[in-house]
Order: structure tokens, then C-alpha cells, then sequence
């Protein structure tokens, strides 16, 4: 077992692991950052996404020796204390009822916002219909992206 | 709650009485575990005025977390954002029920929950009135103050605390009226939902102990084969694995075994199962497969008369007298919970002593099962509630949390015992699949008899001295009470199904497939008597809270105005004392293809806490309904269950999820239940609306939207 170096929330953490142990694993149990969920470790439910390099993945099915030295954020690097604005727009909506699957609600949604700012309905079925919800939150998931897309557009006008 | 751990000092106030004792004097001080009488405490206070609120029974989505404190923060006059929340651990001496099922949260303790708040409050004030000399009656309650009327002085609760403690309960105490609620009945915001933003919510899977090892089972498939041998060869090879031995856990009245790999790491535990080998003795008991499962159940209905639950007058007369006479039968699957955290616990079992933390709804049912199976005394069993990353029933069960201490007695260690996600949707217990038929009769127009019969498990057969000729208690689970008094002559009676596949509560339990049921067969009836069905509805459901539910129905939907090019169904079920009533909307798309378009729903719960709360439960409650009418089911070959993860086992997307819009009933009557009620209705309305679209009626759970 190579040591590798992960870097994730801009921090460095060189671990230990066999290589082809999932990104999950090392992100959740290695370095201790539970906030990113195991759900079914088939890439089927998204409770798992993280951005590699700014893109959502499926932590759950990258092995970790591919991610050494990539940037990696997790739910816990989009802000110290739930200010970015997809968080906002999350607690304004009250979308979490249970919340295990919003970590990686909220990392697919904030990838599509920052690739598109005012994303249709269309568009976001397709970021989001990869997570599974079985609280049933997605009426609400929808509503806040489009909460968040106008807290931006907001934001910007006021620059 | 250790009342060490808070600064200064602590105000812990307020004992529960259990239903059945009387409304007696209120104890205090922190002297009460001395007593030994139920004791309890929501409330502590400390000398900075920082107030903790406990929430006695688990969160799991549907709100108890910020809820139960919301109650008393009314009455104790505290801004929910400035207290502390925290997890009771399992005691029901001291609060009560905790078992987080039947939606009984709130209507289970509201006004209990209430008296404590208010309790506090009453303390407080007269430790005010006794520090200023003046009378009580002068001095008032508001957002962690004390307040003297006449000449403006005010101290907070932190500078009272410590005299208030000294002071006797009140006898009695007078709750606020609706009309003067500051917090209840507003949408507040969860206090739990900035922490389920971020990652900092603590689900079981989450919790880590020092020194605690990782645990995978590899478990009976066939539930309850025994293991033959197995070969830990390869296993013991693996970097970081321990232990390998077999276990064994009660389900219900049966035994389920398995074989634990143990290791430092979860990977490792994992890697080491899968070199694992392992041979079951499966003899003995019967290997269903789905097909004879409901073949069974069909012809039971064909051929017996089932056991008898409720009766009047005389059905099967009534339905030969009858001028037209409806029949039909109903399907339903078997499912899984599915909960998006998978079953874990983690067991800390030293040698007289025994922690458990996890994703646990009946904190006090675990520990009642681990007195049982470690020998322990109930003091020295901690059973610690996490987050859950949903429950639905199944993290009501203590066969998880039993093996847990099973396994780290064993070795000796703190564990964690983690089920992969096939572990889960394999394993079970599973929501039974039951089959009905129903048959009535119709005279000018008005149901003269109804003779209903349904097929399947009954859960509580399972359990060790069972009593396996009675009848299922949860029969008519779902039927709208008046039915029972405007239909003359009705039977209702159910065929258990005897299996090894074992089955348990899953979201509004026999409700949820009773419902499919009873009002598609409604709609029946209305479509053959030549009835609008909210009209039909109301010809037979005469009671004034029944009609006011059908009224805002008809109102919401505009559906004296509905298009004839758009299919309208109606569903109306009640369960844990609130009835709620479903309007769905389907329509042709462009590709011809029927879609879902709108779901309205009428909620009355009585008396209720949070609307938002209430909203979010029906809108999840309608989609998880949703899965199981059109996308997943569980099937079973040769006694085995066949889906294993989320590519079979199809869960509804956000694709898939319609407009749901969600009304609440105000009026005076007492609290019913909220996490489940909502479910029931959607599944008939939907093939209601089906048939009103294309006059195809579907009988058969789940079916294919896109097939219609």
C-alpha cells in the first residue's frame, strides 16, 4: 500500500489505502469527512458525489488510487458555515427531511448552477434524476435550484 | 441527561406519567432518579439562561426533532434559535414511549409535551414574583424572560433557574388556546436543516468510537437456512481482517444466521466477505417463489372464508338481494423499506455494561431485547439515537441492533456492524404483498352490502407463541370509519399466508396496500351506481369532518369544472386518526403516453405543530407511494429475493415526480398522525384517474406508467 496524497477541500491528506478501495472509503472513513454518504456503492443513488476537479462523481465507484492529486470538494468544503448559496437556498426551501441523500443533492446542484445559471426544468432533470430521494424531497430540490438560480442572479445585479 | 455536563446550575424539571397514571402532583429537582417513581425531563436551564430542550424519540425526516421541541417552546416562551436540541437516550421511565411508529409522535404526547413547558414556565414566574415580592399574577412569560407588568422589571430565565429549582411544581397547569399560539401552527424552520446542508447531521453510519472495529454479515438468504460450513481461508488473508465467526439473531420467532468478518476497516471487512465462502442447509421449510405466493392467496380468496374481523348483518344475503353487484380483486407487491441509510449499529458490550449507538427508531424495544439476550439489567444498557437516514418501520426492529451486541461480545470490542445495500433490500423483513377481494352490492344506488376478504402475511403470526387463528388486526387499517355506518350489511375477515419470508411495518403499514384496495373498489362502485365518485363519497360518508374534506377537494381541484380530456381519480383513506383525501390528475402527452400530472391533497390531523412539516411528510408520502405503485417490487425465486440494489429495485426520480399540492385542515379536533397518513390514498387515486382517462382499470400493483 503506496502512500498517496488526496487533496481535498484544499487540504492535503496523505493516506494510506489500497488502491483500488473507492474514493468513498478514504473521503469517509481515512480522512473522517462523513459527510459524503454510501448509499448503494453502485453509482445507482448519488449520496456519494463529490466534484473531481470541479465536476460531480460517484465516489463510490472511483478507485482512489485514480484521484491522488486532483482536487477533490466535499460537501463540507462548499462553505465553513452553510453560506454558499445552493445551502442558502436549501434551508430557505426547507428541503431535507431525513437528509442523508442531500449531501450529494446539493453537490449536483451546485455543479449544474455553476455551469448554468438559470437551468429549465429540462436541464434540471437531467443533473438531478441520477440521486434518489426516498423521503421524497424532490418537489422541493427542484425548487430550491431555482430559488438558488435567483439568489445568484440577484447577488450578481447587486455587483 | 446527565446534568453534570451543563454549566451551573441545572433546572430539570417535569416528570412523565405514563397514560395510566393519574394527573398527579409534578415532581422536581434533580433528586427525582432517587425517588424512583417514572420519571422524566424535557427541560434543563442553565445559569446563563441557555435552554436545553430534549427530544425524546427518533428523527428520521419526519420532524420530531424540531416538533417536540416546538411544543414545549411554546408554552416555556423560548426562541426556538437561541436552544440546544438534544436526543433523549432510551428510557422510557423517564419519557415515556419513544417507540418512533404509528405516527404517534406528536399525537401521542402534545399535551404532556405542553405541561412540561408550561410547568417550567410556572416555576419560573413564581421564582420571579418571590425575588421582586410581588404577586405572581403581575409577572408574565416572554422569550426567555420573566417579566413584572406594572413596573417593567425582567429577568431572564438563567437568573431564575437556580430558585425555581427549589420550588414545587405546579398541581396543575392551563395550556395557552390556540388563538394566543406565538410558534405552533407557524412554518418554522427545522432547527435540523442547516445541518443536514453541510454534512454535520451524525447518521449511525456516521458515529465512530475509538477502537471500534467494522463488521459485514454474510446472512441467510433464504432467512432462515442455517449455515452448513464456511471456508474463511481467503478471507483471513486479507490485510486488516480479525475475526470470522458465525452468528446467530432472532427475527421474530425464528433464527437468523449468518457468518461476521470483523476487521479495522469497513474496505477490509467488505474484502474480506467477498473471498468468503459459505454453504446453507436450507432444508426443511419452504422455498417461495412469487408466483406460488400469489397463486396461494388468489385461490384462498376463491376457496375459504378467512377469519373473521368485523361484521354486520348479513353480507352475502345482502349481495344476492342486491340489484347490481360489483366483484373485483386487488394485487399488491411485496417492498422494501429501502431507507437511503442502510441497517448499521454500533455495539459497545464490555462485561456488565452495554452501549449502542445507531439509526434506531424504538430506543427502549432495543433495550428491552438486550436484556433479554446479554443477561443485563436495563440501567446498564445505553441506547444512544443518531440521526437516521430514514426508518419507515424498519430501524424499528432490533434484529440489527441485537446483532451488533451479539458480535462485539464476541470479540470483545467496540463494533460496527454496516449492511451493504444488497444486505439491505435482500434481507428483509419486507412489507407483504396482500391480495384482495372485494365484493358489494348496490340498491337505488347506495352500497346495501360489502363483503371484503384480503390475503397475505399477518405480521404478528411471526412472533414467538403467536396465536396463529386470529385474525389480522389491521384488516380494515385504512377504511373510513363512517363507511361502517352507512353500509348495512358488511364482512370483513383476511386468509393469513403462511411463509418463511419474514414481514413487518413499512409506512402506513396495512394501510398502505388496504387502501389500493378499498377505494379503487369505491370507484368502482361509483362508476357502476352512475355516480360522480366525490358525490358517491358523500351520499355514504355522512359525518360533518368527512364532508368538509370532500368539499375542499371538489374545491381545490375545480372538479365540478375538470376537462373530460383529463382523468381525475379520487382516493380517500384515514389511518392513525387523520384522514387525508388524494386528487390525481393524468393526462394524454403528445407521444400518447399517459403522464402524471398533478397530485392535490387534503390533510386533516386535528391539532397540529408545524404546517411545513406536515406538507413535506404528505409530498413525501405521495412519492414513495409512487415507487410502489409504478416502479419497484420485490419478487422472490425459490425462496431468495431477487432485487438487490437500486438497478432493480427502481426508485421514483425527481423525473417522475408530479406537482404535489397539500392543504391542511383547521379545526379543534385532537392530533392524529403525519408521517404516514399521506401514503395510502395516492395508489388508488392515481388508477382512478387512469380509469377516468382511458376506462382501463388496473388491479395489479406495481404496473408501468409508460405501458398504460
Amino acid at each position: 500500500m503506496a502512500p498517496l496524497t488526496l487533496k481535498i477541500n484544499n487540504k492535503d491528506y496523505t493516506i494510506e489505502a489500497d488502491p483500488k478501495m473507492p474514493l468513498l472509503w478514504a473521503i469517509r472513513d481515512v480522512v473522517g469527512l462523513t459527510g459524503t454518504k454510501y448509499g448503494c456503492g453502485i453509482a445507482q443513488c448519488g449520496a456519494c458525489t463529490v466534484h473531481l476537479e470541479g465536476n460531480p462523481v460517484r465516489s463510490c465507484s472511483i478507485p482512489v488510487s485514480a484521484v491522488a492529486n486532483k482536487n477533490i470538494t466535499t460537501i463540507e468544503g462548499l462553505s465553513e458555515d452553510n453560506s454558499h448559496v445552493v445551502q442558502q437556498a436549501w434551508i430557505a426551501e426547507q428541503v431535507p427531511q431525513c437528509g442523508y441523500c442531500q449531501s450529494g443533492q446539493i453537490m449536483a446542484a451546485t455543479a449544474l448552477l455553476k455551469k448554468n445559471a438559470n437551468p429549465t426544468d429540462k436541464d434540471i432533470d437531467n443533473a438531478m434524476q441520477g440521486h434518489i430521494c426516498r423521503c421524497g424531497t424532490y418537489p422541493r430540490i427542484r425548487k430550491a435550484i431555482k430559488t438558488a438560480s435567483h439568489m445568484m442572479t440577484q447577488k450578481a445585479s447587486t455587483k | 441527561m446527565k446534568l453534570t455536563s451543563l454549566s451551573g446550575a441545572a433546572l430539570t424539571l417535569g416528570f412523565y406519567f405514563p397514560a395510566t397514571a393519574k394527573e398527579a402532583a409534578f415532581l422536581k429537582g434533580d433528586v427525582a432518579e432517587n425517588l424512583g417513581i417514572d420519571l422524566n425531563a424535557w427541560i434543563a436551564i442553565d445559569t446563563s439562561g441557555k435552554v436545553t430542550i430534549i427530544n425524546h424519540r427518533a428523527e428520521m425526516g419526519q420532524g420530531a426533532y424540531q416538533a417536540v421541541p416546538q411544543i414545549i417552546a411554546e408554552e416555556l416562551e423560548v426562541d426556538m434559535n437561541s436552544i440546544n436540541i438534544v436526543f433523549g437516550v432510551g428510557n422510557e421511565k423517564k419519557y415515556g414511549s419513544q417507540i418512533t411508529g404509528g405516527s404517534s409522535t406528536v399525537r401521542g404526547s402534545y399535551k404532556h409535551l405542553g405541561r412540561m413547558g408550561a410547568s417550567a414556565r410556572e416555576m419560573l414566574t413564581e421564582a420571579a414574583a418571590a425575588k421582586w415580592k410581588v404577586s405572581k399574577n403581575e409577572c408574565y412569560a416572554e422569550n426567555g424572560f420573566i417579566i413584572h407588568k406594572p413596573s417593567g422589571k425582567k429577568a431572564n430565565y438563567g437568573e431564575l433557574v437556580l430558585e425555581a429549582s427549589k420550588l414545587e411544581p405546579p398541581k396543575t397547569v392551563t395550556l395557552k388556546r390556540p388563538e394566543d399560539y406565538k410558534i405552533l401552527r407557524k412554518p418554522l424552520p427545522r432547527q435540523d436543516t442547516p445541518l443536514k446542508t453541510n454534512g454535520k447531521a451524525e447518521f449511525g453510519l456516521d458515529k465512530k468510537l475509538p477502537g471500534m472495529l467494522y463488521a459485514v454479515v454474510e446472512r441467510s438468504p433464504r432467512f432462515i437456512g442455517k449455515v452448513k460450513s464456511f471456508d474463511d481461508t481467503e478471507t483471513k488473508k486479507v490485510p486488516g481482517v480479525k475475526h470470522v465467526f458465525a452468528t446467530k439473531t432472532g427475527v421474530f420467532a425464528s433464527t437468523r444466521e449468518g457468518v461476521a468478518v470483523v476487521a479495522d476497516t469497513l474496505w477490509a471487512a467488505m474484502q474480506g466477505r467477498k473471498a468468503l465462502k459459505v454453504t446453507w442447509d436450507d432444508e426443511g421449510f419452504e422455498h417461495h417463489s412469487t408466483e406460488q405466493l400469489y397463486a396461494k392467496m388468489n385461490e384462498d380468496l376463491k376457496t375459504k372464508e378467512g377469519i373473521s374481523f368485523r361484521t354486520k348483518g348479513n353480507a352475502i344475503a345482502a349481495l344476492a338481494k342486491a340489484t347490481k353487484k360489483v366483484e373485483a380483486t386487488y394485487e399488491t407487491p411485496y417492498e422494501s423499506h429501502s431507507c437511503m441509510e442502510p441497517l448499521n449499529c454500533i455495539a459497545d458490550v464490555k462485561e456488565d455494561s452495554c452501549e449502542v449507538w445507531g439509526p434506531i427508531q424504538a430506543p427502549g424495544w432495543v433495550q428491552d431485547n438486550l436484556i433479554q439476550v446479554l443477561g443485563l439489567p436495563r440501567e446498564k444498557i445505553t441506547v444512544h439515537m443518531t440521526f437516521l437516514g430514514g426508518g419507515f418501520g424498519r430501524k424499528a426492529f432490533t434484529d440489527y441492533t441485537q446483532e451488533a451486541a451479539v458480535i462485539s461480545k464476541e470479540i470483545k470490542a467496540p463494533v460496527q456492524v454496516v449492511w451493504t445495500r444488497e444486505d439491505d433490500t435482500l434481507i428483509g423483513p419486507f412489507r407483504p404483498g396482500m391480495v384482495y377481494q372485494i365484493a358489494a352490492g348496490l340498491n337505488d344506488g347506495g352500497i346495501s352490502g360489502f363483503n371484503y376478504k384480503m390475503a397475505g402475511q399477518d405480521m404478528d403470526h411471526q412472533w414467538p407463541n403467536a396465536n396463529r387463528e386470529s385474525y389480522n388486526g389491521s384488516t380494515t387499517e385504512g377504511f373510513l370509519e363512517p363507511y361502517f355506518n352507512s353500509i348495512p350489511h358488511y364482512s370483513f375477515a383476511d386468509i393469513p399466508l403462511d411463509s418463511p419470508i419474514p414481514v413487518m411495518w413499512w409506512r402506513s403499514v396495512y394501510a398502505s396496500t388496504n387502501g389500493f384496495a378499498y377505494e379503487s373498489f369505491m370507484d368502482e362502485l361509483a362508476v357502476a351506481a352512475g355516480k360522480d365518485p366525490l358525490d358517491f363519497r358523500r351520499q355514504h360518508l355522512g359525518e360533518e369532518r368527512y364532508q368538509i374534506v370532500i368539499n375542499k377537494l371538489e374545491e381545490i381541484t375545480n372538479w365540478k369544472s375538470r376537462k373530460k380530456n383529463e382523468g381525475y381519480g379520487v382516493a380517500i383513506t384515514e389511518c392513525f386518526s387523520s384522514i387525508v383525501g388524494e386528487v390525481v390528475k393524468v393526462s394524454k402527452g403528445a407521444d400518447g403516453k399517459v403522464k402524471l400530472d398533478k397530485v392535490w391533497a387534503v390533510m386533516d390531523c386535528g391539532w397540529y405543530v408545524n404546517p411545513d412539516i406536515i406538507r413535506a411528510q404528505v409530498e413525501g408520502s405521495i412519492v414513495m407511494a409512487l415507487g410502489a405503485a409504478t416502479k419497484h417490487e420485490t419478487h422472490f425465486k425459490e425462496g431468495k429475493a431477487l432485487e438487490a440494489n437500486f438497478n432493480t429495485y427502481k426508485m421514483p426520480r425527481i423525473t417522475d415526480t408530479p406537482e404535489i399540492e397539500v392543504h391542511i385542515i383547521d379545526n379543534e379536533e385532537k392530533a392524529g398522525g403525519v408521517g404516514e397518513p399521506g401514503l395510502p390514498p395516492f395508489s388508488p387515486a392515481l388508477t382512478n384517474a387512469i380509469f377516468d382517462l382511458t376506462g382501463k382499470r388496473i388491479r395489479k400493483l406495481p404496473f408501468n406508467l409508460e405501458q398504460v
